[in-house]
């Protein structure tokens, strides 16, 4: 590394400034608003805000229906971060077996999958349309009547399914390299020194692959935990009635539907909370178990 | 007993390259075998083979009397050494060399015994607990060595283990490697391309060109008796001198440059031949004797212990090696082949007469 000496103390600072706005504009500046709109009631017209303490949080926290949406977001959150990670890998895995070596092919399967992810959101959701999706129809030949948007788990079940479909390429693409960057004779002498290949994959593949499994396992949650908003809208269709939604949801409809600005602040100051905790947690006792070259 | 048998084997792959020729060897127990020759020539196929990291496209291969074509690598009693060492890098010293006797489900005691008297043995004690990644490339070929006795398999392989090594450390271990083989009497294959290596290490050598074997011997039969020229051009540094010259059945040999002397062979068939002289075999003399040869120096290497001529006999290239104590003669000197070990190939094949 090369070490720069500046002569004037002010010029990194003025180096970074534009970093650090983007951050403070973007980042901490909506965050401190939220943890202060969270003490206030706000006139629905937006004339003016009557402090009230943790009135906002007592509210939330007592209400059976926001447990039922904790419960429901701990649930979807699980299913989608477990089962898009392990499908990935499963893919990667099998994929990896075929182009070891060919850079080409490689190069060709991971374009193809790089531009698929968007695509892949819309045709699972496209699958999924109560009217013309092949999934629906499919269900109904075995005589599964689906109402997605209007029966919970029939909600519940197409919510997770397209986002678990959504994510699978992003994840593969980081197994597929993850894989492609073990040594071709360690996995070689694992060959002589293990004889079952599952085990193998326990005991080698898998601890090598740790540093993108963790990686990606704070990125999948993450996407669980928000960016599944848009799925989640597009499957219940604005009327969140009887079906099942996710925190993040919960948000906006409150506050931007409800125009209930304090609860929706205070349901946000929550949410922060908990991915600061969660995050925490993994860098504290699941990357201890990570290898890093 | 033939603890490997190697019968008409030979690879291609699936990309259509035919790295390996139908070849056909077998190693006794015990036998410390190097397979050498220059890169390419498919010496590390013919061990991968072996080990059942490549499939075999046809022949068979037997290892203690069974045929293992179709046995899966775990299950054919080998352990394999690895050029850049290959060990688990997120496991220690000791779960590295513990890890295919745990896969064998061997009990724990034993496994703490042989790994720990592998260590002393290769002087890991105090490493044990450290990650490869804290060792120095000498250390991480302990390692490797260890994770492979502490197997006691049928057989070693080696692929070129010591080439990352600098030449001091590659020199010890070569002698490191071969006493332990010695004294746990493990039979051997091991490849590599530089040929010190496979002079020093071999009960027998294997010289492979172009996915063909050109001979099988002991170190001093691919010395002194090459059966090609390639055998005796690759084997020696500096290589043995090759001199053309037309062999005309008349029981002398003609030179470039109007020289002659005795064929040391006589063949029925006259032609085109390569004299072959070791740089050590030719006798350098300071004034012209009866059937000596002219020898135009124009270089000297000094290297120590012994000097190297460098010059031209009849127009062509030709070393002369002698000790230091050889004085350096003044322009032409003269070589006296007569009484010295020569060899004479034919000139189009390459085959030894
Ligand atoms: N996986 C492969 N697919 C296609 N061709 C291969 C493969 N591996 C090796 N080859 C080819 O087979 C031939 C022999 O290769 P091999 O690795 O056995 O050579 P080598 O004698 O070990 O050489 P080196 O001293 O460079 O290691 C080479 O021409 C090589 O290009
Ligand atoms: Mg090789």
């Amino acid at each position: 590394m090369k070490r720069v000496q500046f002569n004037r103390p002010l010029l990194p600072f003025l180096l970074i400034l534009p970093q650090m706005a983007v951050i403070v504009i973007f980042f901490y500046w909506p965050s401190a608003q939220a943890i202060q709109s969270s003490f206030y009631i706000e006139d629905p017209f937006g004339f003016g805000a009557t402090f009230v303490g943790l009135s906002n949080y007592h509210d939330i926290l007592t209400s059976a229906e926001y447990l039922k949406i904790v419960n429901f977001t701990v649930i979807f959150t699980l299913l989608v971060t477990v089962l898009s990670l392990s499908i990935g890998l499963l893919l990667a895995v099998k994929a990896d077996k075929v182009i070891r070596g060919s850079s080409a092919y490689k190069t060709l399967l991971i374009s193809v999958y790089a531009v698929a992810p968007p695509v892949a959101g819309l045709i699972g959701v496209m699958f999924f349309d109560q009217h013309i999706g092949p999934f629906v129809k499919l269900a109904a030949w075995f005589g599964w009547e689906m109402r997605v948007g209007i029966d919970y788990w029939d909600t519940a079940i197409t919510m997770i399914t397209i986002s678990v479909w959504k994510q699978i390429p992003y994840n593969f693409i980081f197994f597929l390299s993850g894989l492609q960057g073990i040594s071709r004779s360690v996995v070689e002498a694992a060959a002589i020194d293990c004889r079952s290949p599952i085990r193998r994959f326990w005991t080698v593949i898998l601890p090598l692959l740790s540093p993108t499994a963790f990686f990606l396992l704070i990125i999948n949650m993450t996407y669980a935990l928000f960016d599944t908003f848009g799925i989640i809208d597009t499957t219940v269709k604005d009327k969140a009635a009887n079906n099942p939604i996710t925190l993040v949801y919960k948000v906006y409809m409150d506050g931007f539907r409800g125009n209930d600005i304090g609860g929706s602040s205070a349901q946000s100051v929550i949410l922060m909370l908990v991915v600061f905790v969660l995050t925490v947690f993994q860098f504290r006792f699941i990357e201890r178990r990570v290898h890093y070259n | 007993m033939k603890q490997v048998t190697l019968t008409n084997v030979s690879k291609t792959y699936p990309n259509g390259v035919t790295a390996v020729r139908p070849t056909s060897f077998e190693i006794e127990k015990g036998e410390f075998l190097v397979l050498v020759g220059p890169s390419g020539c498919g010496k590390s196929t013919i061990l991968r083979m072996i080990a059942g990291l490549e499939a075999i496209t046809e022949g068979d291969l037997e290892i203690a009397g069974k045929r293992v074509n179709d046995v899966e690598p775990a299950e054919r009693d080998i352990a394999m050494v690895f050029q850049n060492y290959a060990l688990y890098p997120h496991m220690t010293v000791f779960n590295n060399m513990a890890y295919g006797l745990r896969n064998r489900g061997t009990s724990k005691a034993e496994i703490d015994k042989a790994v720990r008297d592998a260590a002393t043995m290769l002087n890991l004690g105090e490493f044990l607990d450290r990650k490869p990644s804290q060792l120095s490339g000498g250390q991480r070929q302990r390692v490797a060595m260890g994770r492979a006795i502490v197997r006691n398999p049928a057989l070693f392989l080696f692929d070129e283990p010591l080439s990352n090594l600098d030449a001091k450390l590659r020199g010890q271990m070569r002698i490191e490697i071969r006493a332990l083989q010695r004294r746990l009497g493990v039979t051997s294959v091991y490849v590599t391309h530089d040929q010190v290596e496979a002079m020093t290490m071999a009960d027998r050598i294997v010289v492979l060109n172009a996915g063909r074997i050109e001979q099988i011997g002991t170190p001093s039969e691919i010395y002194h008796q090459p059966q090609s020229t390639f055998v005796a051009s690759f084997m020696g540094a500096p290589p043995m001198n090759l001199i053309d010259a037309d062999y005309k059945g008349n029981g002398r040999v003609y030179l470039k440059g109007g020289l002659d002397m005795p064929a040391p062979v006589e063949t029925g068939r006259a032609g085109s031949v390569k004299i072959g002289v070791r740089p050590e075999n030719a006798k350098m003399l300071a004034t012209e004797t009866q059937g000596a040869l002219p020898f135009a120096i124009n270089h000297v290497e000094e290297l120590g212990a012994i000097r190297l001529f460098h010059g031209t006999v009849g127009g062509q290239p030709f070393t002369v090696h002698t000790s230091h104590e050889h004085a350096i003669p003044e322009g032409t000197a003269w070589l006296d082949l007569e009484k010295s070990p020569v060899l004479m190939f034919d000139g189009a094949t390459g085959a030894r007469l």
